[in-house]
């Protein structure tokens, strides 16, 4: 009799403690003050969409310099479903993720002809071609964006305060849904041909997996995340504009930094990543232009003197997992062998 | 129709221009397979030390080059020894994700230092003068310098490639980096040499950028786009190809702006998306990969 297991120790441990998290950021509206509740959102939204970059690089190694572009695309769509439709700004966002990925198709066919960094550039120049259209919108303020009208935003909660409550616990679901997805895609097969391409894509693809067919999947899983991410992240300021939807910098430089800082491949990498992140700004941001210098340095030295990230350090360390992923084979009967650990 | 011969005309000479931007970039990934994501953003540096030598001896912008060029050779070296050697191998993330971080250092330090304000380069009265081709037809003489300085730097580093020592190492190196390093060549030094011969075009390009237009620390990602895609509409690893590819953006971006001045850089990412769609291989490919 075999068997695998996932668990450990440490991940029993780990996810006990994020249970007793969820718990508590679930009942924040009722122990945090109105700017607790927004930076916590605005946390989440970051967990999510360098959660989902991690998936796209660190497991299926297509590096993305352009997934603002789905972000803007969401973001678009809520304003555009909401102004001229009529719809709930929530079904809105849930709707973006469908919408986005549906786009990614066509995009990921084009783009996926680009191999290793040629394809990064690749999904900046779609990116590009987003934002150029979406400031020829005229409906949508053009150039020069356009804010989510008074009556849409009122007629979503009989108050403000529920109104922040229902965006708060919108953007706490949303976070957990597609950490959760993540990780039982990761724990399924597929997560084992995932994490097989990621330590090494040749002796993947020779032992069977189909590994065009698998990036592809996940390029479009991540443009449904990414999408919506950007409904709620527009939904949560209000106001759209080509230049901010369509940011590098906000959407993917500190995505990037976040995920390389926490520990690329990992899931708890961009967690811990997004944690130092947030510190970081809340502290250093009054320096401007000086602190996204601070940060690209940061960012290179990682990269350079420990690849792996933070996480990966303390991973290697004390072998620890916060999430059930890895496969240890159990044979019954013999003592307990512990597997290669994915 | 002279209005459009007019158009046409100003999109080939600003393609020349485009093919200086490409062709740092694929010398570069033909030599060491390195994608450099601030190659934009070393352009705009260019045109800063330009400006710098230019205020601070008063010369002319064309003549600053004497300068302007060895300076970004020597950044160019110091940066592969440096940096960017420690950053090769058969995992593409950590160049990527350096040259990334290098980007935003690029563009931050830039603004810390000379401020988000428009800065541009005088070249004095060479800047309007403008001889009549044909009937109707005038094409300045700034651009037309322009055009032929980019075609002899295509020329010249296909030369350099085929027929010196230094392009044999490059050559070598691309097509087997261990068999070359056994042959007695130090890698490093060949791909510090890539990377300051790149910077050396940069500057070229740096400083009729800056002579052309306004600049200012933000626009280098937009530079890096239109070279990537002079390079792709090209084909890899075609240096005659990047030429090629560069007026093809150029025209394009042009008949776009014709039409209508917001689709300008629109129409020229339509037409690379389009030859990425029916000629993913480029127009003249050299390379696979």
């Amino acid at each position: 009799m075999m068997r695998v297991e996932h668990a450990t120790t440490s991940s029993r441990i780990g996810v006990a403690l994020i249970a007793v998290a969820l718990v508590v950021l679930a009942l924040a509206p009722f122990w945090g003050a109105r700017e607790t509740l927004r930076l916590l959102a605005e946390i989440f939204t970051y967990i999510a969409l360098a959660s989902l970059w991690n998936l796209l690089a660190g497991y299926a190694g297509l590096v993305s310099v352009g997934q603002q572009a789905f972000v803007g695309f969401g973001g678009y769509l809520l304003f555009a479903l909401a102004m001229l439709a009529g719809v709930h700004p929530i079904l809105a966002i849930l709707l973006a993720g469908p919408a986005a990925a549906l786009v990614a198709v066509p995009v990921a066919m084009l783009i996926f002809r680009l191999r290793g960094a040629y394809f990064a550039i690749g999904t900046w120049v779609v990116a590009e071609v987003f934002r150029l259209i979406a400031s020829q919108i005229s409906v949508l303020g053009g150039g020069s964006g356009i804010s989510l009208p008074a009556a849409i935003v009122i007629a979503m909660a009989p108050s403000r305060q529920l109104r922040e409550f229902e965006t708060y616990w919108l953007a706490l679901a949303l976070t957990v849904l597609i950490l959760g997805v993540i990780v039982a895609l990761l724990r399924s097969r597929h997560g084992l041909a995932l994490t097989a391409i990621r330590d090494n894509e040749l002796a993947a693809q020779s032992n069977g997996i189909d590994v065009t067919r698998l990036k592809f999947i996940v390029y479009v899983l991540t443009a449904f995340g990414t999408g919506m991410m950007g409904g709620l992240i527009f939904l949560m300021k209000l106001r759209i504009s080509p230049d901010t939807a369509f940011s590098v910098n906000d959407w993917t430089a500190f995505v990037i930094f976040i995920t390389v800082i926490g520990g690329i491949g990992r899931i708890e990498g961009p967690i811990i990543g997004t944690v130092i992140f947030f510190v970081m700004r809340q502290t250093l941001s009054d320096l401007g232009s000086l602190y996204l210098l601070m940060m690209g340095a940061v960012a290179i030295i990682i990269m350079l003197w420990a690849p792996k990230g933070l996480w990966g350090l303390i991973a290697e360390l004390l072998g620890w997992q916060v999430l059930p992923l890895q496969r240890r084979l159990l044979i019954s009967g013999a003592a307990e062998k512990p597997g290669k650990k994915s | 129709m002279t209005e459009w011969i007019n158009v046409i005309l100003q999109g080939v000479l600003i393609g020349g221009l485009y093919a200086m931007f490409a062709a740092g970039l694929s010398l570069i990934f033909g030599v060491m397979r390195l994608v450099n994501i601030a190659h934009g953003d070393l352009i705009v540096l260019a045109a800063y030390v330009a400006l710098m030598v230019t205020q601070s001896l008063g010369i002319d912008p064309l003549v600053s080059l004497i300068l302007v060029v060895p300076i970004m050779a020597l950044i160019g070296y110091a940066l592969q020894r440096g940096l960017l050697n420690f950053t090769l191998g058969e995992d593409i993330l950590p160049p990527l994700l350096v040259t990334f971080g290098l980007s935003i250092i690029l563009q931050n330090g830039l603004l810390e230092l000379f401020t988000a304000d428009s800065r541009k380069l005088q070249a004095g009265a060479i800047e309007i003068q403008t001889f009549q081709m044909m009937n109707g037809v005038w094409v300045g003489v700034l651009p037309l310098i322009q055009f032929v300085v980019a075609v002899g730097v295509i020329a010249g580093l296909q030369g350099l490639f085929y027929r010196t020592a230094l392009g044999r190492a490059f050559r070598a190196t691309s097509d087997d980096q261990p068999v070359a390093q056994l042959m007695g060549l130090d890698t490093r030094h060949v791909f510090a040499m890539a990377m300051a011969l790149s910077l050396a075009v940069i500057a070229i390009a740096g400083v009729f950028l800056a002579v052309r237009a306004n600049f200012d620390p933000s626009i280098g990602p937009a530079r890096l786009i239109f070279g990537f895609e002079a390079v792709i509409i090209g084909g890899l690893g075609s240096m005659w190809g990047t030429l090629a590819g560069g007026i093809i953006l150029g025209v394009s971006q042009a008949i776009g702006a014709q039409i209508n001045p917001g689709w300008q850089l629109l129409a020229g990412h339509i037409v690379f998306l389009a030859i990425l769609a029916l000629r993913p291989q480029g127009l003249f490919p050299k390379v696979s990969g």
